[in-house]
């Protein structure tokens, strides 16, 4: 994998270190591409990904969607640097190779991931990796809880914490370090119905402001809907359809725009589901 | 000893201090009303003995088992002795707890060390400790040497079995993030594995204090020249049956304050766990 800051000046390219104190101060960097090129995923004698190729241009905000199994975890997985793929490439910003410093994509899993033994605040600076001990790194874990408006309890334990809330934790330690990439595994998939669309207006205003790519899987189609610039579906292992959203933001859930393609959608998931037997992979 | 439940789920083993009942006494004086039912039976021993009720050569009377205590007391002689028996006590524990301690964390992180080593102990577990006593007398007589590997031993299967239970049950997914958000290897230990293990290690060291204090109180019985359980003995020769009863209350005593430090521990180091909070849950 190679990482090249397409969007930063040359002369910080081509400093050895990062100034970790002008990277705070600086305003955000803007998303980094993605580019899979021939990616393969197989898990022994299963092929769970065959040949994805795909690119996400820096601060898109892309859905993937599929029926469960189809293997949208695996390609964040692969994303996010937890598993390795059995063959391609996956390659961050223009293909140079990448320099000193932390990967730069975070992963949100379903899951807060809290540890419950580290009050809130420390839970977000674990976010912040190697540096999470200086003081502006205190004051950005500050400031990012702030912005997840928990600001008042950071020194609680996350157990007190209601569901959403502990994936607003969550959100928060994985942009600390304001990534340039972050992928989110069913963020929402386990918080109710109201929580759910709080949470999926949060993230829109977060990704408005520091312009992240984003990368969603979700299972909710009309999450996908309102919140993406462009939805992939996933079958059989491959991309099976790349749809541009191009509707003004924020979007209304109840639009005929959005339940059309709504329909479409489905449509086409279901289909799949009724058309194809249970032993064709 | 194979049979003793040593490994307690970390979730249910904190005490169920919230738990609601039906008749829950008044709040005010609920420490006390702990201390009725003692009282009580204090008093009842108390008469029953000046009554003529209970023998004196069988069990003496509270007011003769104090006497005999102050005397002990005042002697000096109690001082020194629970001052050996501590002592002994607390060496064993470091050691066998330090490296039961040492092999739970070593095979909870590395297989190859769990290969190689837990089938052996867990083979040596299921051989009672005590029944140990008699070689061990022929290796090292009655000295000190001979408690402290008692004890050490003793102490070893509760600390290295729950620590390495501790490990194992560490959800993967909480180091799957720590991986994912760049912790080296020694930050994921003393961040995630070391803190999640934690409560499962107490459990651990409860059982091990408990332990402790049943393989002293063996040992010096046995094969002892000091301690508490020597002076017991020394009473035993002498049909002091009161300065007996006054040992065997002075380890009961040890082992309240053994189990009252773990508590603390717990509370101390769990603060973080939904059982040792107060108010509601979320
Ligand atoms: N570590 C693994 N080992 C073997 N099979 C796996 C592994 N992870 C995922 N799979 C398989 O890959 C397929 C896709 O899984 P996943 O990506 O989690 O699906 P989803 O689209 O629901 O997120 C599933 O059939 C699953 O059983
Ligand atoms: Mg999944």
């Amino acid at each position: 994998m190679s990482f090249a800051d397409t969007s930063a000046p040359a002369e910080a390219r081509a400093a050895p270190l990062p100034d970790f104190e002008a990277q705070f101060r600086a305003p955000p960097a803007s998303g980094v591409s993605l580019t899979l090129r021939g990616v393969v995923k197989a898990f022994g004698p299963r092929t769970i990904l065959r040949d994805i190729d795909l690119h996400i241009p820096g601060g898109q905000f892309v859905a993937i969607v599929g029926r469960s199994g189809c293997g949208k975890s695996t390609l964040l997985r692969l994303v996010g640097g937890l598993d390795q793929s059995t063959q391609g490439q996956i390659v961050f910003g223009e293909g140079e190779p990448r320099t000193a410093g932390e990967s730069p994509v975070r992963v949100m899993f379903q899951e807060p991931r809290l540890l419950p033994w580290a009050n809130i605040l420390a839970n977000v600076e674990i976010g912040l990796g190697a540096q999470r001990k200086t003081k502006l790194a205190r004051e950005r874990a500050r400031e990012t809880l702030h912005a997840i408006g928990l600001e008042e309890r950071g020194a609680e334990w996350p157990s007190v914490l209601s569901g959403g809330q502990k994936q607003r934790v969550a959100l928060a330690r994985a942009l600390v370090s304001r990534p340039r990439l972050l992928a989110f595994d069913e963020p929402l998939g386990a918080l109710d119905a109201l929580t759910r669309i709080e949470m999926q207006q949060f993230l829109e205003k977060i990704w408005l402001r520091d312009r992240f790519t984003a990368l969603l899987v979700t299972h909710d189609v009309m999450e996908a809907l309102t919140l993406a610039d462009r939805v992939l579906m996933i079958e059989n292992g491959s991309i099976t359809l790349d749809l541009a959203i191009d509707l003004p933001r924020p979007r209304r859930r109840g639009s005929v725009d959005l339940a059309l393609l709504e329909e479409r959608i489905l449509k086409r998931l279901l289909r799949d589901e009724t058309n194809s037997p249970e032993y064709a992979i | 000893m194979s049979d003793t439940p040593w490994i307690v789920a970390a979730e249910i083993a904190p005490p169920v201090q919230r738990a609601r009942r039906w008749l829950a006494p008044p709040t005010i004086g609920r420490g006390l009303l702990a201390w009725v039912v003692p009282a009580l039976l204090l008093v009842f021993w108390q008469i029953a003995s000046s009554v003529g009720w209970i023998s004196d050569t069988v069990l003496p009377s509270p007011l003769k088992v104090a006497q005999a205590g102050w005397t002990v007391a005042k002697s000096g002689a109690l001082f020194e002795n629970v001052e050996v028996s501590f002592l002994r006590a607390m060496a064993g524990l470091v050691v066998g707890g330090a490296i039961g301690f040492a092999f739970g964390l070593a095979n909870g992180v590395s297989k190859l060390s769990e290969h190689l080593t837990d089938s052996t102990l867990q083979m040596l577990r299921n051989i009672p400790h005590l029944s140990l006593i008699p070689l061990v007398i022929l290796w090292f007589g009655i000295g000190e040497e001979a408690k402290l590997f008692l004890v050490a031993l003793g102490v070893f299967f509760p600390i290295y079995l729950n620590t390495l239970h501790g490990i194992r049950t560490i959800d993967p997914q909480l180091l799957e993030m720590g991986k994912s958000y760049g912790m080296t290897n020694s930050m994921l230990f003393m961040r995630i594995i070391l803190p999640g293990a934690m409560p499962s290690i107490l459990v651990g060291l409860r059982f091990a204090l408990g332990i402790m204090w049943l393989t002293l109180i063996v040992a010096e019985t046995i094969a002892s020249q000091s301690g508490i359980g020597y002076m017991a003995m020394q009473a035993r020769e002498f049909l002091q049956v009161d300065l007996v009863v006054f040992s065997i209350l002075i380890y009961a005593l040890l082992g309240k304050l053994a189990d009252s430090v773990a508590r603390f521990l717990e509370t101390q180091c769990l603060k973080w766990h939904p059982s040792f909070q107060s108010g509601p849950r979320a």
